[in-house]
């Protein structure tokens, strides 16, 4: 087993061992700072920004929507959470030079060429199913696939098995084996 | 800002920099995986979950934190499960990697985070349809394995450990 990726990159088994370390000091952390434990996650905080946009140009409508109720948009410790993984991967890729601009993914290009305009549609599209489908589950691969293991739950276990067997199918779909 | 945004800030930078350096924020590694061909994200969910795990049942066995299921509701996590692994597998990120892949350049990313936006603010408006139909089949509530099965959640780490290390033992051998 190597330490290093090719592309100067840490083993997934030492970067994911690290990430399980960050989780049981930040729900320690979380416990003693807030008063409440706090698990790592993300989806929410799409449900906030939704609600902080839509906010700018309906208030009322946000104020009358009980789904924006109950989540309360407001930028909270998961907000920030959020924020800063975008800094991390920043921080990250820049110092070690893995930052890249990149407009099509290439897997994706194999299939569906270099367009970007196609990238996003299909980015688009499948951000709000798949968006939809976290909010009605409670949670994503970081708050079920990552917490919920974490700590037993039964309906993480259940929901995880069923982002990967049901990705696994449409991509197997989708990309027919032609990557 | 809060001491809670504070902290919150400094656990997600650090928790973007192991997944940059993880090489998971791509979209390649994401469908890579659901096309069966390269395990690194399955890698590195599983090796934080081996490590977490056991902390967690530590300090909730402490009674230093306290747990949070999330309710196993059947049509919530079926249903949404399902929509999540279909659209996931087009996007090519979950809603934490989006993010971080637009921090190491892949702006496309962009498309990828306005398209949940949009999916966020119209499950909020589907809400109360969802609430009377998916959400409202059967709910098991928050439930965990370890009252479930009525074992110690020791017996579950140790079982985890026990499936997961042969099992990375696997896909280093075959190169995935």
């Amino acid at each position: 087993m190597q330490w290093k990726t090719e592309d100067n990159g840490w083993s997934p088994y030492l970067a994911g061992a690290l990430v399980g370390l960050l989780a049981i000091i930040s729900v320690w952390a979380t416990t003693v700072l807030m008063g409440k434990t706090n698990y790592l996650g993300a989806s929410t905080t799409f449900v906030r920004a939704a609600g902080l946009l839509e906010r700018a140009v309906a208030p009322e409508r946000v104020a009358a929507n009980e789904y924006f109720t109950t989540s309360k948009v407001k930028v909270d410790w998961q907000f920030m959470l959020v924020s800063g993984i975008f800094l991390g991967a920043l921080i990250s890729s820049v110092t070690d030079r893995s930052f890249k601009w990149e407009s099509v993914p290439p897997v994706w290009a194999k299939r569906f060429g270099n367009s970007p305009i196609k990238r996003a549609v299909g980015a688009v599209l499948g951000g709000i199913v798949a968006m939809v489908g976290a909010r009605m589950a409670d949670g994503c691969p970081s708050g079920h696939g990552l917490s919920g293991m974490m700590q037993f739950s039964v309906s993480s276990l259940a929901a995880l098995c069923l982002f990967f067997g049901v990705g696994i199918a449409v991509a197997a779909m989708v990309y027919r084996g032609r990557v | 800002m809060s001491t809670e945004q504070w902290l919150g800030l400094w656990t997600g930078i650090a928790f973007g920099f192991f997944l940059q350096k993880g090489r998971v924020l791509r979209f390649d590694k994401q469908v890579g995986a659901m096309l069966l061909k390269d395990m690194t994200i399955l890698k590195f969910m599983l090796s934080a979950i081996l490590v977490g795990m056991v902390g967690i049942t530590l300090l909730h066995g402490m009674g230093v934190i306290t747990l949070s299921h999330k309710p196993m509701n059947v049509g919530a996590i079926v249903v949404g499960g399902g929509l999540f692994g279909a659209g996931w597998a087009i996007m090519g990120f979950c809603p934490g990697t989006s993010v971080g892949a637009l921090g190491e350049g892949r702006w496309h990313a962009l498309f990828a985070i306005v398209g949940m936006i949009l999916g966020a603010a119209l499950y909020a408006e589907l809400y109360p349809f969802f609430k009377a139909t998916v959400l409202s089949w059967r709910d098991y509530g928050k439930i965990g394995l370890v009252e479930t099965l009525g074992v110690s959640p020791w017996v579950l780490v140790a079982g985890f450990w026990a499936i997961c290390l042969p099992l990375f033992a696997w896909f280093e051998k075959k190169g995935l």
